[in-house]
């Protein structure tokens, strides 16, 4: 009786913390990657996740305005497809450009190719800081 | 509105945002995330340096 009192009182810290890890092992991934390091400033590392925020977004609107190409959901040339993977690890900034259907010209000239390669990287890197994000929820880093 | 970027200050651009990236995620502490994105952004501009003087070369 005086156990199961005190187990209410004060239950253990470690198996109260264990759900709300892999909570935050879910919303981070999913938070960062529709919004480009919202994943890290969820998780108080708010340096990193505005380093991430401004970098990722920057390079997806630079590529954006430097003409470039967006690739929508496709089944045809493996270029194609894998340039749709990359693009759609941009997340809300992705949505965002097919909402507002930007990035649907030809690639002309060379700089409209930077671009098309910017947005591409951009959510390509921001695969790796979902994944980091993760990391950081489950533990693994600090 | 569209800009227009030259070749070098595009990969400028691109190596800083993705030295930044790797900075931040492939190293653990503060010290070590800013080394090691200085390191990334030297390799990539020098990368981009050197396969310019390659391309040169193999022109003449």
């Amino acid at each position: 009786m005086a156990n199961s009192t005190s187990a209410r009182i004060n239950p253990n810290p470690a198996a109260k913390s264990a759900p709300a890890s892999s909570i935050m092992a879910v919303l981070a991934p999913a938070v960062g990657w529709f919004i480009p390091g919202a994943g890290h400033l969820i998780q108080r590392r708010w340096i990193r996740g505005l380093l991430l925020l401004v970098s990722i977004s920057s390079l997806f609107v630079l590529g954006l305005l430097m003409q470039g190409h967006i690739y929508k959901a496709n089944g045809g040339d493996i270029l194609d497809i894998l340039g749709f993977v990359g693009d759609l690890g941009a997340g809300g900034l992705y949505i965002a450009t097919l909402a507002m259907n930007a990035g649907q010209g030809a690639i002309a000239f060379a700089i409209a190719d930077y671009g098309t390669k910017f947005m591409i990287v951009a959510g390509l890197l921001n695969f790796i800081a979902v994944a980091d994000a993760y990391h950081i929820a489950i533990g693994k880093k600090q | 509105m569209a800009i227009q970027l030259t070749h070098f200050s595009a990969a400028l651009v691109f190596a800083l945002v993705a030295s930044i990236v790797f900075g931040i995620t492939h190293r653990d502490t503060a010290r070590d995330m800013f080394r090691y994105g200085l390191y990334c952004f030297v390799m990539f501009v020098g990368g981009v340096i050197v396969a310019g003087w390659a391309m040169w070369l193999v022109r003449r």
